[in-house]
């Protein structure tokens, strides 16, 4: 019944129609897959020193001169095969945008529907704490809340969390989108009258808000989620690429490209651009698909 | 001038294509007013964006003829369409707040639209435009032209609306729904514009309207359309002196007549046509329930006294002084208990800011308020647990926002149920809500539904379902019917009187529809700018109101007579009657 319902709905439909959103979805979907089932479908496991040896590295890609057919991407100068870096490296960096995301959202809406329902003085220090959080690069508040964990917490707990750290630190520079969303969205539910309704009924607050208001406004905060999903992940890269986040030894898509600067201009040129080349793939059908859930919710745009 | 043949209009979706107009064919003469009148979802608006070959990208003419004089209008190329637009076919929209720029100077809105179509030079269209200024009674055309949409009042802005689209001097004007944005004393006067246009200029009139008292005062021939047929056409004397087709009858003794009251509104059904089916049984467990809970006596007598409310103004300017808004000064009313309050007054009169005091939701800065003498607290101060939360309920005007939409409604219905502690059992809460449709005249499946699958006047049965779900003592009606199709408006007008008698509810209702009101209340009260004007018995206050003010709003108010008298002139004359 419910694949019955989803093959008759307007998305479905709409989405069948469109080759671009099909295609970033078919691409999207491989990438989380291939990233999710790493352990078990990458040919080996960067991770495990006694898996790769020193004599394997700096092989290139199969199809040039010299490739080696175990590592269709070649490997690195440590002799690990390119693509399980990448797949792993996906992995991670999926993850830490994953629950980057989802800290974001839970704060953002949270403070959001709080802020334009209640407005007054609560949404003025809200609102203000956004701007003040637009104010600073995300750059400044990872190395902030880096420099304050490092601070306050023993050295060995610190590497152990390092990637809370970085996770904290994109998410803190996100929230601020969806409060925003989220507080424009109820300003305009709020003064319609089935939430007047449920005010003149006597209903909890906490009522109105999630069951009544945010049902209602999910629609742009999905479109601004999928859209700063694709931040997150580039958001990590820099973080990882400017050496604020992930150590070498576990290597996220931005810690790859870093690595593979190196070899920018000694010929191996497999160690930057293929996992360059990958993440902008990969942010690619993910904006694509941010901008087909934009349209699907905004009639008019259609 | 204008010839419709055959005309279809089909609109392509997933499915295939559905029909909305089939088969109209309608001649408009130079001078004439051609009315088009019909329920929402009758084709109207269609065929005047066929004509003007603006229907949505999902349309197309699937048969007919459209001409407009010599010129075949289906089989011109885009660039020749849109030169023709405006230039020989120009259009008039329902709401004036929105159909001009309001970023723009009248002038520059009139001079870009007489450049777009003619080579002169600005200075002669300018000229132009303030001579059409004049023409249409805007006094000091001269120097009024440099203002913004925004300095003028809304029938001075629909008249503005109207210049534009007369400064081509078009052959035809379509006007969609030109007045029902507009309250009814300047109603009068832009319908009167158009006749005179159509009289002096000779330009043809397409309108649009639902309203078939606006199609009494002014239109010559008159097409009634319903589904996308035409039901009957001919010369509007007639069509509405002897109407040959039942729909057309009954179209017109929905009309809720200012003249007299009566037991019940009519509805537009044709005969032979069943009325919706109520669930009898289920109607009954409802009716049951209701009356174990409210007991047989009147509802609780409402008494306010005293009520003023201010809104915060804009500063103006860094050191200026806020100037507050007041919206009610000093307002006392009682209604009495088990009967029904009709309150009226224009748009601004402050009708609906009184049923948000007495609803919690908006602050009164001072009054009393009392509920079968306990005081009722006012929003601040009412707790949620204030048993009035579910003693009062309310009917809210726009029954499309009034319900979430993205609640089945089963949980919309349920919900007071179980908030107030009414029915703790989940499944009977089921059953109840199951019932209470059934009670309001809905089929009990359609509880599983969303809102948007209903249409206006369904969803605003089951916006009375929740109201009565709550076992209310005081009902508020907030226009309950504005937002509705006429012969919609009966069936829920209809409802509210039933329900209103059979569980002896003390009803505070809001219209600035009069004859509407002295259909359903005992008592009528007055509000203008905020105070309270006249209150009095209903019958009372119809055959003889004491305060001026009420004088004049009776008198504003157009009362249609379709008796049929045969020359358009007298007729003119005689429709509009003003008591």
């Amino acid at each position: 019944m419910m694949l019955a319902r989803l093959k008759r709905s307007e998305g479905i439909w709409l989405f069948s129609r469109s080759p671009a959103a099909l295609l970033a979805a078919i691409v999207t979907l491989v990438i989380v897959l291939g990233a999710l089932l790493a352990p078990w479908i990458a040919p080996t496991n960067p991770y495990d020193l006694a898996s790769f040896s020193l004599i394997d590295g700096l092989l290139p890609p199969v199809w040039e001169a010299g490739g080696d057919a175990r590592f269709v991407l070649g490997t690195d100068d440590q002799g690990r095969d390119m693509l399980s870096s990448i797949l792993y490296g996906a992995r991670l960096s999926l993850s830490i945008a994953a629950m980057a995301m989802a800290v974001a959202l839970v704060l953002g809406v949270g403070l959001g529907l709080a802020a334009g329902y209640f407005g007054g003085r609560f949404d003025a220090i809200v609102m203000r704490i956004a701007d003040v959080q637009l104010a600073l690069p995300a750059i400044l508040t990872a190395l902030l809340i880096d420099g304050i964990s490092r601070g306050i917490l023993p050295r060995d707990l610190h590497d152990d969390l390092r990637i809370a750290v970085i996770t904290l630190a994109i998410a803190l520079s996100l929230w601020v989108n969806f409060a925003r969303t989220a507080r424009a969205s109820v300003f305009v539910e709020r003064n319609k009258d089935y939430v007047q309704a449920a005010i003149m009924m006597g209903q909890h607050p906490l009522r109105i808000m999630l069951r009544h208001i945010l049902p209602n406004i999910v629609g742009p905060l999905l479109v601004i989620a999928t859209v700063d999903l694709a931040s997150a992940i580039l958001l990590e890269a820099t973080l990882s690429f400017l050496g604020v986040g992930l150590p070498a030894d576990s290597p996220s898509l931005g810690t790859l490209i870093r690595i593979g600067m190196q070899y920018l201009l000694s010929g191996e040129w497999w160690i930057l651009w293929i996992p360059t080349l990958f993440l902008v793939v990969l942010v690619v059908a993910i904006n694509l698909l941010g901008d087909f859930l934009r349209n699907l919710f905004n009639p008019s745009l259609r | 001038m204008l010839k419709v043949e055959g005309l279809c209009v089909q609109f392509k979706h997933r499915g295939g294509a559905s029909l909305a107009v089939e088969n109209v064919s309608l001649d408009v003469a130079q001078g004439e007013i051609h009315g088009l009148v019909g329920e929402s979802g009758a084709g109207k608006s269609t065929i005047g964006a066929a004509i003007m070959g603006l229907l949505p990208a999902a349309g197309e003419i699937a048969a007919g003829t459209l001409m407009l004089g010599d010129t075949d209008l289906r089989r011109l190329s885009p660039v020749e369409a849109h030169r023709l637009r405006g230039k020989r076919i120009s259009m008039i929209f329902q709401d004036p707040q929105t159909s001009l720029n309001p970023l723009m100077t009248i002038e520059a809105q009139l001079i870009e639209t007489i450049l777009a179509h003619e080579d002169i030079s600005t200075d002669a269209a300018r000229r132009r435009a303030i001579d059409l200024l004049e023409e249409i009674g805007i006094a000091n055309a001269e120097t009024r032209i440099r203002a913004y949409p925004h300095q003028f009042s809304g029938g001075m802005r629909q008249r503005v609306v109207i210049a534009l689209a007369l400064c081509t001097n078009p052959e035809l004007i379509i006007a969609d729904e030109p007045t029902t944005a507009l309250d009814v004393a300047v109603q009068a006067q832009v319908l009167d514009l158009i006749r005179r246009l159509a009289r002096t200029r000779g330009v043809g009139f397409i309108l649009i309207t639902h309203d078939i008292g606006v199609i009494a005062q002014v239109s010559d021939r008159v097409t009634v359309l319903r589904g996308g047929k035409v039901m009957e056409q001919g010369e509007t004397a007639r069509v509405l002196g002897q109407p040959e087709h039942a729909y057309t009858t009954a179209l017109m003794a929905a009309v809720p007549p200012l003249g007299r009251r009566l037991d019940r509104f009519r509805l537009p059904r044709v005969a032979g046509e069943a009325e919706i089916a109520t669930q009898v049984d289920l109607a009954r467990e409802a009716e049951d329930w209701l009356m174990a809970g409210t007991g047989t006596g009147p509802g609780p007598a409402l008494d306010i006294s005293g009520i003023t409310v201010r809104f915060r103004g804009e500063r103006r300017g860094l050191f200026g002084a806020r100037e507050d808004f007041t919206a009610l000064e000093d307002v006392s009313l009682s209604v009495r208990p088990g009967t029904v309050m009709g309150l009226v007054g224009e748009s601004g009169s402050g009708k609906s800011t009184l049923a948000k005091v007495i609803a919690a939701l908006v602050q009164p800065v001072k009054g009393d308020m009392r509920l079968d003498g306990a005081r009722l607290p006012p929003m601040r101060s009412r707790a949620r647990s204030d048993p009035s939360r579910r003693m009062v309920q309310m009917v809210f005007q726009d029954p499309y926002s009034s319900l979430n939409s993205r609640h089945r409604v089963i949980d919309i219905l349920s919900e007071p149920l179980w908030l107030y502690g009414l029915e703790r059992d989940a499944a009977r809460r089921d059953r109840l809500a199951r019932a209470m449709l059934g009670l309001v005249g809905l089929m009990p499946e359609a509880a599983d539904r969303y809102p948007h699958q209903f249409s206006g006047g369904q969803r605003q049965r089951i916006a009375v379902a929740r109201a009565l779900l709550s076992r209310p003592g005081l009902l508020l009606c907030d226009e309950p019917t504005s937002a509705l199709d006429v012969s919609i408006q009966a069936q829920i007008l209809n409802l509210l009187k039933d329900m209103q008698a059979r569980f002896g509810l003390t009803t505070l209702f809001i219209s600035h529809n009069l004859a509407v009101v002295r259909q359903m209340s005992d008592d009528i009260a007055v509000l203008k700018d905020g105070r309270l004007v006249e209150t009095g018995l209903s019958e009372a206050f119809f055959a003889a109101p004491t305060a001026s003010y009420s004088r004049d709003l009776l008198a504003q108010t157009p009362t249609v007579r379709f008796d049929g008298e045969t020359s358009p002139a007298t007729r003119a004359k005689h429709s509009i009657r003003r008591e």
